[in-house]
């Protein structure tokens, strides 16, 4: 191989074109990664940075373009060849066999026998080096997600890369595990390892990154030093319009009635136990759960929603009724609203229209069926309201779920249950997987609902959400509820510490059980 | 290098291989089985002639059709309303075998009851009795969550059993020089005709009135809605507030009670009498009218028709070409196998892709 002088630029990409059946992914996109930086790629859902990346890393193949890798051209058919070149990436979902150990799950991803000599001691080597803490021996089924993904930073860096390519790296991280997350890649970027973060967090783009590359609509529309903009404004640029600051939330009285009260919740179930979840909201309040994913959110999620009954009536109330033994379609009929995680299969089923969908949970409240027949005109119609108020792009009603973007399902789903005017409403991730300006618009939607008088519960893994949000905030953890706190009261590390040091607790249990 | 082929997702389902698929899957059928004819040393053409088009030309061909597709086309109706909710109710024969006994059981005890209420009454056991054995197996799986396939399976064969032994048992007919079969029941437990001395019944005008019924049920009512979400995503049938347990028992009572109806009307319509061989697999033809009708009770019609041309075809081959009796069921099988593999195309396209080295 020929010796090329460290300079110019790492990795120069121009002109890079993608056609897709239905959608040009990317139009003559163009990047440059110098060495040593830390590269951000910003764009909303659906703005192309996956199908650039995919194509560095040699998943999808350009319809035109060129690559230029250390001042050669190159092109790139398969990863395999991405990582000769020395260009590793770290996947958004891991790849990792649940029964194996780490040091077989590594081992399984190379290619020959030799490369294996001596595997355990060179992981345990670069995990120490880089401050990755990782035990080789363990088993991936008993590690947190954290621990996972530092198995795929560690695989990717065995192979000496210059270029990492993290895909939305921080969304399943607590902050302090990112705040750890992010020392290593600065200590790696000092060291001659570029990094390129895919990220939509535009606050820790600001925190970490040198250069911004800024998509949309599968083209590039900026490339600035993320440090000298302000998060509003790199959200402009991303959603390519103006975003209006929202107005600040009248507080809540302290005499209003509560119309959301959980008394000693417990559920049992395979995933994860509650344990005596006890809240209660009042009218015009917002009231948020944090908690790292697995902690017991889905359980309660479905406790409210009905789905899981509770063994005691009075554990759940939905203004003043006892309702925990009331399935789905009661609890709607006495003023609940629920926005599941999932969104096709679960909120939405995927390979009916938005009308179908529409009618799914709102038919009572809306009032969609006549002597046992659907109520064609007014079910449309009411998709049609939903479409409108919250802007959701799409076709039109008859469109199936499943061809729209995540951003603009969960605008409609969330429509859905905000247009039935809902006494109270729990919403189990609002944002997850969606675009800053669907999540601008989910936002001003919920806050306006929570001034209108209604009980809102916000479960999430977003603490910029939750702080935006929320009027209190309480962590979930092991299954367990703390006692909720003032948002004014409250910091990032404070809850922060409740997440992390909950979990530990949580483990423990399980190691002494 | 040479071009190879690569199955790709369209990422929604095709609205031309829809009605395509099954059509293409009885043409690859009728190739697929002229092959093994051909390999059985009978000419394929004329074979493949004598299955599909020759019964049509018999005298009263088409009355024949009819009376043998109205069975199917009932079973098929019930059953592709089951699978749309995921219910897999395999044991429509036994639901039909339990129908005719239920039916024909009140029609050798009353003989000479008054005809206006007699059959009615005939029909009404029939109902009864295929409801009787899918409730069963609905409360089976309600209660002790077993599997629907092996119970409604396992009581076809119970009741097909419980049929010999009535038909050589207790209900024999006396007078039948030891056959295994009832007495002939009397004129007036029998099916009205529609055609006078032919048997035409009233079976095959009602089997299609039943399938514009259940068309409009699946895709206008809320109980129909409720079916096909519990079938394309169970969670979103739960979050929806639709309870899988009542959908499951109406899924199973209304399969079971259309098979016992379409068991009655055999017996009283084209037979006159319980015997041994009351149904010959009517109950799993019908699963395969159901999917070769992409589980729309309209597409049923077309699809009974279909089916039983098949079974009339194996007739006329046995006896026209002396071939086994199991042709029909090598072709319905094959059909089968082709209709559930051309579904692929639904949701995925096949392309041609020129090979290259990088691309494994």
């Amino acid at each position: 191989m020929n010796e090329f002088a460290p300079s110019g630029p790492l990795l120069t990409m121009t002109g890079m074109t993608k056609q897709y059946p239905n959608c040009l992914a990317n139009d003559l996109v163009s990047l440059t990664v110098e060495r040593n930086q830390i590269h951000a790629l910003v764009g909303e859902n659906g703005a192309g940075k996956s199908t650039l990346v995919k194509m560095i890393y040699g998943v999808v193949r350009p319809d035109a373009g060129e690559i230029v890798w250390q001042g050669r051209n190159v092109t790139i058919p398969n990863p395999g060849a991405a990582q000769r070149l020395g260009i590793g990436m770290v996947f958004q979902h891991f790849s990792l066999f649940e029964a194996l150990t780490v040091t077989e799950n590594i081992a399984l991803g190379l290619a020959t026998a030799k490369e294996r000599v001596g595997l355990r001691d060179r992981i345990l080597r670069i995990s120490t080096e880089y401050g990755l803490p990782l035990d080789p021996d363990r088993i991936v089924h008993d590690l947190s997600v954290g621990e996972r993904q530092r198995i795929e930073i560690v695989r990717c860096l065995l192979q000496n890369p210059k270029l990492l390519i993290m895909d939305e790296p921080t969304s399943v991280l607590t902050p302090n595990e990112v705040r750890k997350l992010f020392v290593t890649l600065r200590r790696l970027a000092s060291e001659g390892c570029s990094i390129l973060y895919i990220s939509h967090k535009l606050e820790e783009v600001r925190a970490l990154c040198s250069v911004a590359t800024i998509m949309r609509h599968g083209r590039n529309v900026a490339r600035c030093a993320p440090a000298e903009k302000t998060v509003k404004e790199l959200a402009e640029i991303m959603i390519g319009m103006d975003l209006p600051t929202p107005p600040p939330r009248p507080p809540v009285s302290a005499t209003a009635p509560p119309r959301l009260v959980l008394d000693r919740l417990s559920i049992r179930s395979p995933g994860c136990d509650l344990k005596d979840v006890s809240l209660s909201i009042a009218g015009g309040e917002i009231l948020a759960i944090a908690g790292i994913a697995g902690n017991g959110q889905t359980e309660l999620m479905d406790a409210l929603s009905g789905e899981t009954p509770a063994a005691r009536p009075e554990s759940v109330q939905i203004d003043g009724v006892a309702a925990g033994q009331m399935g789905p379609a009661e609890r709607r009929r006495i003023g609940g609203g629920f926005v599941p995680e999932e969104r096709n299969g679960h909120g939405a089923v995927a390979a009916m229209s938005l009308a179908a969908n529409a009618f799914l949970s709102g038919y009572l409240r809306r009032a969609l069926v006549r002597f046992g027949m659907i109520d064609k005109k007014r079910t449309f119609a009411f998709a049609e309201e939903i479409i409108r108020r919250f802007d959701v792009r799409t076709t039109g009603p008859r469109a199936e779920a499943r061809s729209l973007s995540g951003g603009n399902l969960q605008k409609f789903l969330v429509g859905r249950e905000i247009l039935q005017d809902p006494g109270v409403l729990a919403i189990n991730q609002p944002t997850w997987g969606v675009d800053a300006g669907a999540a601008l618009a989910i936002h001003d939607a919920i806050m306006a609902l929570a001034q209108r008088g209604a009980a809102v519960l916000i479960i999430s893994q977003d603490l910029d959400e939750i702080f935006l949000l929320a009027d209190r905030i309480a962590v979930i953890a092991g299954g367990r509820l703390s006692e909720p706190v003032a948002t004014r009261s409250a910091t990032v590390e404070s809850i922060g510490r409740l997440m992390g040091g909950a979990t530990a607790d949580a483990l423990g249990e399980v190691v002494h059980a | 290098m040479s071009p190879v082929l690569k199955i790709e997702s369209r990422g929604h389902e095709s609205k031309f291989w829809r009605y395509a698929s099954p059509i293409l899957a009885l043409l690859l059928t009728a190739a697929t089985s002229g092959l093994i004819f051909a390999a059985m040393g009978r000419p394929p053409g004329l074979t493949v002639y004598t299955l599909l088009v020759t019964p049509l030309l018999q005298q009263d061909g088409f009355q024949g059709l009819a009376v043998k597709a109205a069975p199917l086309i009932m079973m098929g109706v019930g059953l592709s309303l089951a699978y749309r909710a995921n219910v897999w109710n395999i044991g429509a024969d036994g639901q039909f075998t339990l129908g005719a006994i239920c039916g024909g059981g009140i029609a050798l005890a009353f003989p000479d009851a008054p005809s206006f209420a007699l059959f009615p009454a005939i029909v009404a056991g029939g109902v009864v009795g295929g409801m009787l054995s899918g409730g069963l197996v609905a409360w089976l799986r309600i209660r002790f969550n077993a599997n629907e396939i092996l119970t409604s399976l396992m009581f076809a064969y119970i009741t097909q059993y419980l049929l010999v032994f009535l038909v050589t048992g207790p209900w024999r007919d006396p007078e039948g020089f030891g056959f295994p079969q009832t007495a002939l029941f009397t004129e007036n437990a029998l099916a009205p005709r529609l055609i006078e001395d032919t048997n035409v019944h009233i079976g095959v005008l009602l089997a299609p009135l039943i399938a514009v019924a259940l068309w409009v049920t699946m895709e206008k009512s809320l109980l129909g809605f409720e079916f096909r979400v519990l079938g394309e995503a169970p969670r979103a049938a739960r979050f929806a507030g639709f309870s899988e347990n009542r959908l499951v028992r109406v899924a199973m009572l209304v399969s079971g009670g259309l098979a016992g109806l379409a068991g009655v009307l055999e017996a009283t319509g084209t037979l006159g009498q319980l015997t041994t061989t009351l149904s010959p697999g009517y109950g799993f033809t019908a699963i395969i009218v159901a999917f070769l009708a992409r589980l729309n009770p309209l597409g049923v019609i077309p699809a009974g028709l279909l089916l039983a041309l098949t079974d009339l075809g194996g007739d006329a081959a046995q006896i026209n070409l002396g071939l086994p009796n199991a042709v029909t069921g090598i072709f319905q099988g094959i059909l089968l196998f082709y209709l559930l593999g051309c579904d692929i195309l639904l949701l995925n396209r096949i392309r041609r892709v020129p090979h290259t080295s990088g691309a494994a």
